[in-house]
């Protein structure tokens, strides 16, 4: 059996709205696993139930063998980051990270030994005095942290914790957070609507939508290899374009070009979705492109442009290529970096 | 320059006020230190007069009342005892009433909070009688338990302590759930240091509240063992002086009060961090 362990968990509040529709989750002990989607998608409440500060309509968790279902949440030993810290303002840092512990009658030297290992580990040694209001947004975040770290729980759970800081910021406490839990190795759930964050932290990854886990892999599989619409609109930098198409007897017919030989027996109208990184410049290429918009990145060039009547149509080319308003290109798409959508389910046919 | 002149002119005006609210105040403790004649010949005195110590002193050891047995030092000891319990008790039930209102799961912690503050529109006044024959009953007439428990219940303290409860983020407490506090620890350790200075704020007002108080006491106690400041008052007798002087020093331990809390009194009913 895996480490943490979700049958059937469904969430319904008393209102009628269904959070969480029936999932099923294994997560294996020191893995890094993200729960990234839209907001409202219940990927919050799902962790919060692991937490125990949501009560399960149905199904069972299992933490470490043990059934977690009626358990209190001080009993469940878990630690959680919130997304806007939940720092205790009148506590000063080391009584912040000292409090789990004292609550769980540890001895004061033990106690001191662990938080300033903490505190050493996570660089905030030096505001251990301080009041959480005298620290910064990045400085908070440790703190946040360290006051999960400092109880070694089974399991961390991250409530969206970097979404109040600022860009730069974010990017390097995600490096900082995934750096830790390499090095502290406890089994994470982080939860994220941003997926450039799910991607960088995940070991494995759930794509949540309306309550239900569309695809569960590891980041590069889910890139690859979306299963669905959602999925494959959601994960990835510049979004995906998507075109109407039309599939019969394995070709594929869209506004102005055609692909052979389709992996797949699918008839009928489905949605054609290619990555703006996979299209490459030749000479006759499928698909003219009429730029309307360059985003200079410098790595790289955003380039939107309309094929026909399809609008915003994104491609990406290195960042040593001048491309003006105005231009028309032409674009192949790579081999096989392509993917076919049925367009009433989603269900991805090829 | 014009910011000068307005700046100028709203200080005029509070000048007026505190002019107007000072010397009342101050022509009684000027005239507390004349003798007894003086005023009668005279009338009220502006400036500090020579009987200071023995006209207060007087007025603090002499035995009053219908059987001569209590002093003004007695009577402020029992209005200490009655303010400062009718302070620390309404707060203490109040502390704890908000708390069940605000993170009990209970179905009607709204209905209860409202039936709990409609009786600020029932004012002690209007239930007397009926407090009067509990406390009757229960033998409880004449004692200091009889003064203070029956006026202990706050409803305007009870709504402070619950609008602030509300402002507290609902993180900080799943955060300390999950750091294992219980519900009673959560309140110790965190509601309570949180709410500091509006507990300050809560005793100073309540103090004054308890303090204030004629009617109750006058009807609770028969033994002039129980008078309070308030109602020596209206008992004092004796030359007009020393019942200047005990108006004067009535007034003592209230803005004492105030004066030491001040700080804490502002930022209580103020919030503002």
């Amino acid at each position: 059996m895996s480490f943490l362990d979700l049958k059937n968990v469904t969430k319904i509040y008393p209102n009628g709205t269904k959070a969480v529709h029936e999932t099923s989750l294994s997560i294996n002990e020191g893995e890094f696993m993200v729960f990234v989607g839209p907001s409202g998608c219940g990927k919050s409440t799902l962790l919060r139930m692991v937490a125990g500060l949501e009560d399960i309509t149905e199904g069972d968790i299992n933490l470490d063998g043990q059934l977690m279902n009626e358990v209190d949440p001080s009993e469940r030993d878990v630690a959680m980051v919130f997304q806007n810290y939940a720092l205790y303002p009148h506590m000063n840092v080391y009584n912040n990270l000292a409090y789990g512990l004292k609550n769980r009658g540890i001895d004061k030297e033990t106690i001191e030994q662990k938080v300033n290992d903490a505190a050493k580990l996570l660089q905030i040694s030096d505001f251990l005095q301080r009041k959480p209001s005298m620290l910064s947004g990045g400085q908070r975040q440790r703190v946040a942290m360290g006051r999960a770290i400092v109880r070694n729980p089974k399991i961390f759970l991250f409530d969206e914790p970097l979404s109040n800081l600022d860009a730069k910021l974010r990017i390097q406490m995600r490096l900082e957070i995934k750096k830790l839990q390499q090095k502290v190795g406890v089994t994470s759930i982080f939860v994220t609507h941003d997926q450039v964050e799910a991607m960088t932290l995940a070991d494995r990854l759930a794509v949540i939508n309306d309550g239900i886990i569309e695809q569960l892999g590891t980041p590069i599989e889910i890139y690859n290899n979306p299963k669905s619409l959602f999925v494959a609109g959601f994960i990835g930098s510049p979004q995906m374009n998507f075109l109407d198409a039309n599939l019969n007897n394995k070709t594929l017919s869209a506004e102005n070009f055609e692909i052979k030989n389709i992996d797949s027996d699918y008839n009928g109208e489905v949605t054609l979705g290619i990555r703006p990184e996979h299209l490459i410049e030749s000479e006759n290429g499928l698909i003219n492109l009429n730029v309307e918009l360059v985003e200079q990145l410098g790595s790289d060039n955003l380039v939107y442009g309309q094929i026909k009547n399809i609008k915003d149509f994104c491609y990406r080319s290195p960042g040593n290529q001048t491309i003006k308003k105005g231009d028309t290109l032409s674009l192949n798409i790579e081999e096989n970096k392509y993917y076919i959508f049925d367009k009433s389910t989603g269900k991805r046919v090829n | 320059m014009t910011r000068l002149i307005t700046s100028g002119f709203s200080h005029f005006i509070l000048f007026i006020g505190i002019f107007i609210m000072i010397v009342p105040v101050w022509m009684i403790f000027a005239s507390s230190t004349h003798s007894g004649l003086t005023i009668n010949t005279q009338g009220l005195q502006m400036f500090l007069g020579d009987s200071f110590y023995e006209n207060y002193l007087r007025v603090l050891l002499y035995k009053g009342g219908f059987f001569k047995e209590i002093t003004a030092l007695k009577m402020f000891l029992n209005s200490f005892i009655m303010a400062t319990g009718v302070a620390i008790l309404s707060v203490i039930t109040s502390l704890m009433a908000a708390y069940a209102l605000v993170y009990f799961r209970t179905k009607y912690a709204t209905l209860l909070f409202w039936m709990i503050f409609v009786t600020i529109l029932v004012p002690l006044e209007l239930r007397i009688f009926p407090t009067y024959s509990v406390m009757a009953e229960l033998n409880l007439v004449n004692s200091y338990f009889g003064l203070i428990v029956p006026i202990s219940a706050s409803a305007i303290a009870t709504l402070f302590f619950r609008q602030f409860y509300k402002t507290v983020p609902d993180e900080l407490l799943e955060s300390a759930k999950l750091d294992g506090a219980n519900t009673w620890r959560f309140f110790i350790d965190f509601l309570l240091p949180l709410s500091k200075t509006m507990i300050v704020a809560m005793l100073i007002f309540m103090f004054v509240f308890g303090y204030n108080q004629y009617l109750w006491p006058l009807l609770v106690t028969s033994s002039e063992q129980y008078w309070t400041v308030v109602m020596g008052l209206k008992m004092m007798s004796g030359s007009i002086v020393h019942r200047f002087a005990f108006v004067m020093m009535s007034m003592v331990p209230p803005i004492l009060i105030i004066i030491v809390l001040q700080k804490h009194f502002i930022k209580g009913v103020f919030q503002d961090k």
